[in-house]
């Protein structure tokens, strides 16, 4: 074998340079937009934070002669309500999605889990105005009453796929061996579950159920149409409520003079921050479980 | 249960015995596919019983049938009768949980429990069976991995993960979690085919001395380990049978027999390397 054919070899090595930087080429493209929206709003948003910004509420601008409008307020009661819908909306989807994954997993295997399996991925690549128009049509309608809870039901509605297939597929990397060590033992198998399959599973479904607090606490569509606005703090949740996304639809719409501008650029910082520090604290909280 | 056995010994400490495992046209399925067909063996009390054969004859499957496990699998079932000191284990009113706690089982790879302690990976059986007091549960982690070989080496790092052992050393950790729960049988599937022949030859020391107390059975692929540590063997083979491939038992008889004058020419054709 004293032939090696060297211009072949040098083919394929040129082919394999290529591919290898088209990957790498379309990697930066998909990039490029996240990091100029990220920047964007970083640079945008950050000089609109300032105490006054976070600690007041909305005020209604008043409009002076020269066009420029006074103080516009903060947004302190938009962080507590976003927080309160948002996490109202994890309370409901968390047990429901987190027990409809354990059951994919655990015990699904018939027609009828293939069923859940496809209807949840529908739902989760549903838009969300839809979830706001079937909270609408059977609670606000029937009651005809906007409640902040409302607003978290639609919220929940969008959550509860996300978390089950999260759930299920983080389930599903727990090794079978670990279940029949377990199940081996006499264990029944709903302890085992419990006490072996769950908990080392649970970095990953923390992070499944950050992901789908994060998608609720972004949304807007669902809460047009299930919850009044407030502009002042409450704390009950079968009330009118203001949120960070609503405060920054408002202010789009109402947009007059660069003041609003700002904190709309402002509320929109606040808002990546929040889900930022959530998603942080999590991963802080179970680094150190497990 | 029923200590019906003659040969319990007068030794105060040495009470506990295994038990007697009868097996009766035992098939076993996945599916509608037949794996193993119409086993009928005893495995005698406080003996190493030790199945044999080649790859798909169906050994590991008849060992998960002795405690239950092969139908956790899905579509898995057997059909037949294990009586268990007389008890049929597949009867209708008997759960398998139950039968799992007196029939323990030791799996090929060594299977600590990830996000627990080497403490934890044994008092969990413990906990779990409704044993709560610490002094007690101490008491029987410690117990355990003496009788597994293991204290020595693990005494100092009770809270480190199991996974901070060596293979070895972790498959005797799932021994002593196996036995730590007192059962009478212990199935072993394989039990060394993961590990180097220094840990191999601490696990084949650890069943001689737990044979004591326990009954043991143990799937191998090595027929030298076969030979160097069991009391009976039993010899699986693929045979045809209405046209399809299914798992028997040829032979079953004690280990000298078996490798110096077996009976059956397919057990001799296996046992020199012929097949398999």
């Amino acid at each position: 074998m004293k032939t090696l054919n060297m211009a072949r070899y040098r083919r394929r090595k040129l082919v394999d340079r290529i591919m290898r930087s088209m990957t790498v080429v379309a990697t930066l493209l998909a990039l490029i937009p996240l990091f100029l929206i990220l920047g964007y709003i970083v640079i945008q948003g950050a000089s609109a934070i300032s105490w006054h910004f976070l600690s007041t509420d909305y005020k209604v601008p008043e409009l002076s002669l020269d066009g420029s409008a006074s103080d516009v307020g903060g947004i302190r009661y938009a962080i507590i309500g976003t927080l309160l819908i948002a996490g109202t909306a994890t309370l409901i989807a968390l047990p429901i999605g987190l027990l409809a994954g354990i059951y994919l997993s655990e015990y699904g295997k018939g027609r009828f889990a293939s069923f859940v399996r496809f209807a949840t991925d529908v739902l989760s690549g549903s838009p969300s105005i839809i979830a706001g128009v079937v909270v609408y049509i059977v609670l606000v309608k029937t009651t005809k009453e906007k409640y902040a809870f409302y607003g978290s039901v639609a919220l929940a509605l969008l959550m509860i796929p996300i978390i089950v297939r999260t759930t299920e597929e983080i389930l599903k990397l727990v090794p079978q061996t670990v279940r029949e060590a377990a199940v081996a033992l006499g264990v029944p198998q709903w302890k085992a579950i419990l006490t072996v399959v769950l908990p080392a599973a649970t970095g990953g479904i923390l992070t499944g159920i950050m992901l789908a607090f994060a998608r609720a606490a972004g949304e807007t569509a669902p809460l047009i149409v299930t919850v009044f606005v407030s502009n002042s703090v409450e704390y009950n949740v079968f009330g009118s409520m203001g949120s960070l996304p609503m405060y920054i639809y408002r202010t789009l719409d109402e947009l007059t003079s660069p003041e609003q501008y700002k904190v709309l650029w402002g509320a929109a910082f606040v808002l990546t921050a929040l889900v930022l520090v959530v998603n942080i604290l999590v991963r802080v909280a179970t680094r150190r479980r497990v | 249960m029923a200590m019906t056995e003659a040969s319990v010994s007068a030794q105060p400490e040495a009470a506990k015995t295994g038990s007697q495992l009868e097996i009766k046209n035992l098939n076993a399925y996945y599916g509608p596919k037949l794996a193993v067909r119409d086993v009928t063996m005893t495995i005698h009390p406080n003996e190493i019983t030790a199945l044999i054969g080649p790859s798909g004859c169906g050994k590991s499957t008849l060992l998960r049938c002795l405690n239950r496990m092969h139908e956790a699998i899905l579509g898995a079932r057997a059909e037949g009768t294990v009586l268990l000191d007389g008890e049929d284990i597949y009867a209708q009113d008997i759960d398998a949980t139950l039968v799992r706690r007196r029939v323990g089982m030791v799996f090929q790879l060594p299977t600590p429990l990830r996000t627990r302690s080497v403490y934890e990976n044994i008092a969990i059986g413990l906990r779990l069976g409704g044993i709560k007091n610490k002094r007690t549960l101490d008491e029987i982690v410690e117990r355990s991995l003496r009788q597994a070989a293991l204290w020595d080496e693990v005494k100092d790092k009770l809270q480190q993960s199991g996974l901070a052992l060596s293979g070895g050393q972790q498959q005797r950790l799932c021994i002593a979690r196996a036995i730590a729960i007192e059962p009478d049988v212990l199935l072993m599937d394989e039990p060394c085919s993961a590990l180097d022949p220094v840990a191999t030859f601490r696990i084949e020391e650890l069943m001689i001395e737990l044979k004591k107390q326990f009954t043991i059975v143990i799937v191998t692929h090595n027929m030298q380990q076969a030979a160097r540590v069991s009391d009976r063997t039993g010899v699986f083979m693929v045979e045809r049978h209405d046209e399809k491939s299914v798992g028997e038992l040829v032979e079953y008889a004690p280990t000298g027999q078996i490798f110096t004058t077996p009976q059956d020419h397919r057990t001799e054709e296996y046992i020199t390397g012929r097949v398999g």
